[in-house]
């Protein structure tokens, strides 16, 4: 680094400005070469099978979304829309169920918290840190022995243990947010609890809660390790069906570009749009 | 239960500085505590006693496949988890994978936050386009390296090269088979991808709340850009790394899917997730593939009261 002053509000000349030029350049490339592979998925989805697979790459060739319409099942005859819906399905209920359970406790946590409120934020914390195989083993046999086997209830009851601590955590410092004072002014001035979450706590908190959902819906479609071993014919979700559209159809590049496109596009929208709340929550609130 | 909860009281120790109550009407305390009973009623119902059933069925002789030869087996699997060669070497495969994507994308993710940390045209867009592999479904990243990128005749990187190659007038380029050549680093490489833009995000969002009249007195003192940066990015940076560094390590640990999707364990990648699946999945080995799991619980243990300790540490500055 030149020992030069440069800050972004007073470029100094003709040379800093130039090296903030190449820097910017640089970032330019860094963020071209990330997203390559990205550009190239969805390209090859895009391809026909016969100008997916070449050596060298086929750039100019035709684009075509014969790949989609194979995915949804037009000649193969296997519906993704199943473990699709198994997938949404799954997703939304745990992360509604890890909200109704996350806020009442963050809740405990932030605004009035109780006594070693800490020790039980780390209890919540080091459940993260078990690794999820090491109690596989026994859920596999409760579930087979009561049936509940293929079950999309039992995902969400196992996406919902494994959003639950890093939902709490986010919530506690969403609500950590809201001013003391001015719950305390409102209760003086005679609002009862309803009033004062209806009123102050819940416009402070929303944009959390919204990030919360978002991030806890993001895992939980992601997720794959549950799903292959707890789940078969009826609950499998859209990444267990993924990762069998490659062994079952062989390989076809444009069709399982267009499969990986397809199932990533509503984490990839939601990423997307949320992109701030984002950074937020992933950070457990620890980053404002 | 028992481990995670002297866990939180190693962790606790340092804590010097937080909120105390003073001690109330117990009937006022229940009313505190109860949001927050089912929430951990239900944590330690689902997390914490199948582990209970775990550490049991890892005494027993058990193989799916067997059914009828079901006993108490004392430490017999112990035995054979510690001695298994194979065991060991995914022990090895899992610090050396979760040490090397946490650090390099650490490291990169570093790189990437200050390039974005400066004005420049199209930042937005940029950014953008560096949040997308960490949003890429993880199966399907996977897949799109192995099948789409590393495939050794018609994957991207190979055909990039033959391309070049053929610029110079060469029609004989390199062509490894990157997967079965370099296994563990192309697992790396991957996670690595998908990884950097998370670091990036929670380093770029540290680095946009430092004081900047604390930056700006310095350099109207006629500190250097790397002074700067040494003596007060980096300092203010620290947690932000720490938190960073412990998030993905939570995660890269307990990485399943690249492992499972692009080599399927093979050649040396196994790493603990993925063998003690093998074991309970593959082998139907009940008794074996606990033990295995109670082994890799402790030494996650190992990793996890470092970790709070650095959590805990976060915790102390907020609450102070």
């Amino acid at each position: 680094m030149a020992a030069t002053l440069d800050t972004p509000q007073r470029p100094r000349g003709f040379a800093a400005r130039g090296r903030r030029g190449a820097l910017g350049l640089l970032a330019w490339l860094c963020g071209t070469v990330f997203f390559l592979p990205v550009v190239w998925m969805v390209l090859t989805s895009l391809h026909r099978e016969s100008d997916a697979a070449t050596n060298p790459p086929s750039l100019g060739a035709p684009l075509t979304l014969q790949g989609y319409r194979e995915f949804f099942g037009a000649s193969t005859g296997v519906s993704p829309w199943p473990p699709l819906i198994n997938s949404f399905s799954a997703s939304l209920m745990s992360t509604l169920l890890v909200l109704v359970l996350s806020i009442p406790a963050a809740y405990a946590l932030s605004i009035k918290p109780v006594r070693k409120w800490t020790d039980v934020m780390f209890f919540f914390l080091s459940t993260k840190m078990l690794p999820v195989v090491a109690g596989l083993l026994p859920i596999y046999l409760i579930a087979q022995n009561s049936g509940m086997l293929d079950n999309v209830a039992l995902l969400v009851v196992l996406y919902t243990s494994m959003n639950l601590p890093i939902a709490v955590w986010m919530m506690r410092s969403f609500l950590a947010e809201v001013p003391v004072e001015i719950l305390e002014a409102a209760s003086i001035d005679g609002a009862g609890l309803p009033t004062v979450l209806a009123r102050i706590v819940a416009p402070v908190v929303a944009p959390g809660i919204a990030a919360t959902s978002l991030i806890c819906f993001i895992f939980s479609w992601n997720e794959l390790l549950f799903a292959r071993v707890l789940t078969g014919v009826v609950a499998g979700t859209a990444p267990v069906f993924l990762t069998g559209f490659v062994t079952s159809q062989g390989l076809f590049l444009a069709k399982v570009c267009a499969a990986a496109v397809c199932i990533s596009l509503p984490v990839l929208i939601a990423g997307f749009a949320a992109q701030d709340k984002l950074v937020q929550g992933l950070s457990l609130g620890a980053v404002k | 239960m028992t481990i995670t909860h002297s866990l939180t009281r190693r962790a606790r120790a340092p804590q010097t500085a937080r909120r105390t109550t003073p001690p109330r009407q117990s009937r006022g305390a229940w009313a505190r505590r109860a949001p927050l009973l089912p929430a951990l009623i239900f944590m330690i119902v689902v997390t914490q006693l199948p582990f209970v059933g775990t550490v049991v069925i890892s005494f027993m002789r058990w193989n799916a496949l067997d059914p009828d030869n079901k006993a108490f087996a004392g430490l017999q699997n112990y035995k054979e988890a510690v001695t298994d060669p194979q065991l060991r070497s995914s022990l090895l495969t899992t610090v050396t994978l979760t040490v090397s994507v946490v650090l390099v994308s650490l490291v990169m993710g570093l790189g990437l936050a200050l390039l974005l940390d400066r004005q420049f045209r199209g930042r937005g867009i940029v950014r953008t386009m560096l949040i997308t592999p960490f949003l890429v479904v993880p199966v399907a990243s996977a897949l799109l390296w192995k099948h789409a990128l590393y495939n050794a005749t018609y994957g991207l990187i190979n055909g990039s090269l033959t391309w070049l190659w053929s610029l110079f007038g060469s029609d004989s380029p390199p062509q490894p088979d990157w997967l079965s050549s370099l296994p563990l680093m192309s697992v790396e490489a991957s996670l690595i991808w998908q990884w950097t833009p998370f670091m990036m995000l929670i380093l770029l969002a540290g680095l946009q709340s430092r004081p900047m009249d604390a930056v700006e007195a310095a350099r109207v003192d006629g500190a250097t850009t790397w002074q700067v940066f040494r003596y007060l990015t980096f300092p203010h940076l620290r947690r932000y790394l720490e938190l960073a560094a412990l998030l993905g390590s939570i995660y890269v640990v307990q990485n399943f899917d690249a492992v499972f999707t692009l080599t399927g364990g093979g050649l040396g990648t196994a790493n603990l997730p993925y063998t003690v699946y093998e074991t309970f999945y593959q082998a139907h080995d009940y008794g074996q593939a606990s033990a295995e799991g109670v082994v890799v619980v402790l030494c996650s243990l190992l990793v996890g009261s470092f970790a709070l300790r650095t959590v805990s540490s976060l915790l102390r500055e907020e609450t102070r």
